[in-house]
């Protein structure tokens, strides 16, 4: 009897495996905390469940830096992930990756005979993830933008019409002395972020070079030239306000966030990213509104460059070709227009796709939620250019601390606009000839 | 009298040490050997294109003004924080070793913050320390003094050095503790007797007495200050404004996680690993000497 249970049992068990292994697992990394990272598990569920070949398994891997870093330790151990969800500033760092260290969505694509048209995807979203040529290097997938926010309270007590928010700088240097004039607002203004928004959006918005080299989209020998008169002009004008009290910087990254989120700030610079944050946790009448422009630079500005992540297609050693075909099938699957609609729906993320935009549209997403078009409109305006279709510098997240280090310098007093970008500029460069021989090797 | 044990063979003895030999090896000598390896290389992140580059990555380091400063950053820091560290945790074992009601709750509440991990006690630090949202930072500034360290490199510094510190207290207090209750009564009680008063004994007796600790807790409290504090000041002020609390071990990080620069970073370790080799050598020489006297 026990002889044969075991017989059966053994005659059961291969069985069972094989119809187990008969489904593609796919490991997917992210970096996507609460909420955010239920929304990425119910792509992965609803991907699972829509087909029955295929199981995504969405593993959260902590921080972008950590989630980068892991899957680098990872590739480095034969381990790597099919897929990764990477910062934008990692970009230059995996498009650069020597050998095969990852497949790029137009190889992936022309491999597995799935298509994936870098046309459906909304302009300076694809650009900033695609080779010069066109072709997409990686998926695009959260994407936000930098966007002005201000305290229509603050305004009104300043005196300003809170329904109309400055469109120029000098418009936001007059009510930023105003909301300060009348005391409307502890602080007049700050800004997160302030090398992604003071330089790098600025820059886009005014089609001024970051970097020479299409702001290092040509080639690796890119030099920062982020210190020229006209980005002088607007460091300047945010020196000049700290002088007299209108801007207060306060500290790095998103770190001046809680600042608005509290009221304290009248005008506050941060990414689009933000508004879920403040539909839920501010309570006093705010606004969004498009970045400032200066109409002594540019007449009318362009697009402004993304910021969030992508998804990469990590190689690892014994990877069967099935593999590759199943990371396809899931990136189509998330490109569809109502799965990317129900995803910038539900995060405050913009549309990558140009589906999931017009979907949004039908559905009147935008009139229930005035503004939530604004980070796209503000995407997809004018024609993109070299200036302003992103940046693709290794070692990004270094230079932008050294932005933070220089800049801090000065409005400490201690350097002139000037002097802070130009010493930027040439320890940025010196970081980046050490990205540069580092790919050589 | 000779008390040791000789083993007959070399097959077991052998056998005994394996375990802390495989332990020592596996967690120590390789990772250091990698660390040592990488730092002759450049490589990128991806470890894919290795090229050997003999000492290039310590040239550069040690050309780097950046660098320097850095370092000379470390040695203040380690030595303010050590320093205040040792004294208030001295002091405050000083008092506790009297009889007071409550001597135990005191002790035991003193010991506490050792508890807390860098990147809470941090928060806890930002909670009264921020310029905007601290109690006391908030204060400070209703009152005329422009306080905010995300501008202000020499509060920064202050900032750091006494959240770093004030971990420490606890673990000092304990060894001072300890130390002053195993200086024999009967020297206090015969200084006592000669007419030595209370700062006057303590310079003279209990202090060169507790030398031992103190020298032991100096040398825990300097590596503590330069490699412990990354969490509490990378959760305080990210190294800035500028680089005015960038220590060695937070450049490291930066060097090696952030920047992804594998080689300068392992360069930096290796000279890290090197200080520490050195002050634990002075240790033992010193702690050694006193043992045979």
């Amino acid at each position: 009897m026990k002889r044969r249970t075991l017989i059966a049992a053994s005659a059961v068990v291969p069985f069972a495996q094989a119809r187990a292994a008969e489904k593609t697992k796919i490991v997917w990394w992210h970096a996507m905390t609460a909420a955010l990272g239920e929304q990425v598990n119910r792509i992965a569920d609803e991907f699972n469940k829509s087909q029955d070949a295929v199981e995504v398994q969405a593993i959260f891997k902590g921080g972008y830096a950590d989630t980068m870093n892991a899957a680098i330790a990872a590739f480095r151990a034969g381990q790597a992930p099919h897929l990764v969800q990477v910062f934008e500033v990692g970009t230059g760092t995996m498009i650069n990756a020597p050998g095969k260290v990852v497949k790029q969505v137009w190889e992936l694509s022309k491999e597995t005979g799935v298509a994936l048209d870098p046309k459906n995807y909304i302009g300076a979203v694809r650009g900033y993830y695609s080779l010069p040529d066109g072709r997409m290097a990686s998926m695009p997938f959260n994407s936000s933008t930098a966007v002005m926010w201000y305290s229509k309270d603050a305004f009104k007590k300043a005196g300003l019409d809170p329904e109309k928010a400055p469109a120029t700088w000098q418009d936001v240097v007059k009510a930023a002395q105003a909301i300060k004039a009348k005391d409307a607002a502890e602080i007049p203004m700050t800004s997160s972020w302030v090398s992604w928004i003071q330089l790098e959006q600025y820059g886009a918005l005014h089609n001024l070079p970051f970097a020479t080299k299409e702001n290092g989209f040509a080639g690796l020998d890119a030099e920062l030239s982020f210190n020229s008169k006209a980005h002088v002009k607007h460091i300047d004008r945010l020196l000049a306000m700290a002088k007299d009290g209108t801007f207060k910087y306060s500290g790095r990254d998103n770190a001046p966030d809680q600042l608005l989120v509290s009221g304290k700030a009248g005008i506050h610079f941060n990414s689009s990213g933000m508004r879920g944050d403040m539909v839920k946790s501010a309570k006093f009448e705010w606004g969004e509104a498009l970045l400032p422009f200066d109409p002594e630079v540019i007449k009318a500005p362009l697009n402004s460059i993304i910021g969030g992540a992508s998804l990469w297609t990590m190689t690892a050693p014994n990877r069967t070709p099935a593999e590759y075909k199943a990371v396809a099938q899931f990136l189509q699957f998330i490109g569809k227009a109502e799965n990317d609609a129900y995803w910038h729906q539900h995060t405050g993320y913009v549309p990558v796709t140009l589906g999931g935009f017009e979907l949004s549209q039908k559905q009147g997403f935008y009139e229930k939620n005035v503004g939530a078009d604004l980070p796209v409109r503000q995407l997809s305006r004018g024609t993109v250019t070299p200036n302003s279709k992103g940046l693709r510098l290794g070692r990004l997240v270094e230079i932008r601390n050294i932005v933070y280090e220089e800049l801090e310098k000065a409005f400490q007093g201690g350097q002139t606009g000037q002097q802070a970008l130009d010493a930027a500029a040439a320890r940025g460069n010196k970081v980046l000839r050490e990205f540069q021989k580092s790919i050589k090797a | 009298m000779e008390r040791r044990t000789v083993f007959g063979g070399w097959l077991l003895p052998m056998l005994l040490v394996l375990p802390q030999l495989l332990l020592t090896g596996f967690f120590f000598y390789w990772p250091a050997g990698e660390a040592v390896w990488s730092s002759l290389t450049t490589q990128d992140a991806f470890g894919q294109g290795v090229v050997f580059v003999g000492l290039d990555n310590f040239a550069d380091l040690l050309a780097d003004p950046l660098y320097r400063q850095s370092a000379l950053l470390t040695v203040g820091f380690c030595l303010a924080v050590a320093g205040l560290a040792m004294g208030l945790a001295l002091a405050l074992a000083v008092f506790a070793d009297r009889e007071i009601r409550g001597k135990s709750t005191y002790r035991t509440l003193l010991i506490w913050p050792y508890a807390i991990a860098p990147a809470m006690s941090a928060v806890l630090f930002l909670f009264i320390l921020d310029p905007r949202v601290g109690l006391l930072g908030r204060w400070l500034n209703q009152h005329g003094i422009d306080w905010d360290y995300h501008l202000n490199g020499g509060q920064a510094l202050t900032m750091v050095v006494l959240a770093s510190a004030w971990k420490q207290v606890s673990y000092n207090f304990i060894f001072f503790l300890a130390g002053l209750q195993s200086i024999p009564r009967a020297v206090t009680e015969a200084a006592r007797m000669d007419g030595a008063k209370g700062w006057h004994r303590f310079r003279t007796i209990t202090f060169p007495l507790l030398a031992p600790t103190t020298f032991f807790l100096l040398v825990v409290n300097v590596v503590y200050a330069a490699f412990d504090t990354f969490g509490t000041i990378n959760a305080l002020t990210h190294g800035g404004p500028g680089k005015d609390t960038e220590t060695l071990v937070l450049k490291v990080f930066r060097d090696g996680v952030v920047n992804q620069d594998i080689g300068s970073s392992s360069a930096q370790s290796v000279i890290l690993m090197l200080g520490v080799i050195a002050i634990t050598a002075v240790q033992f020489r010193f702690m050694g000497k006193k043992v045979t006297e």
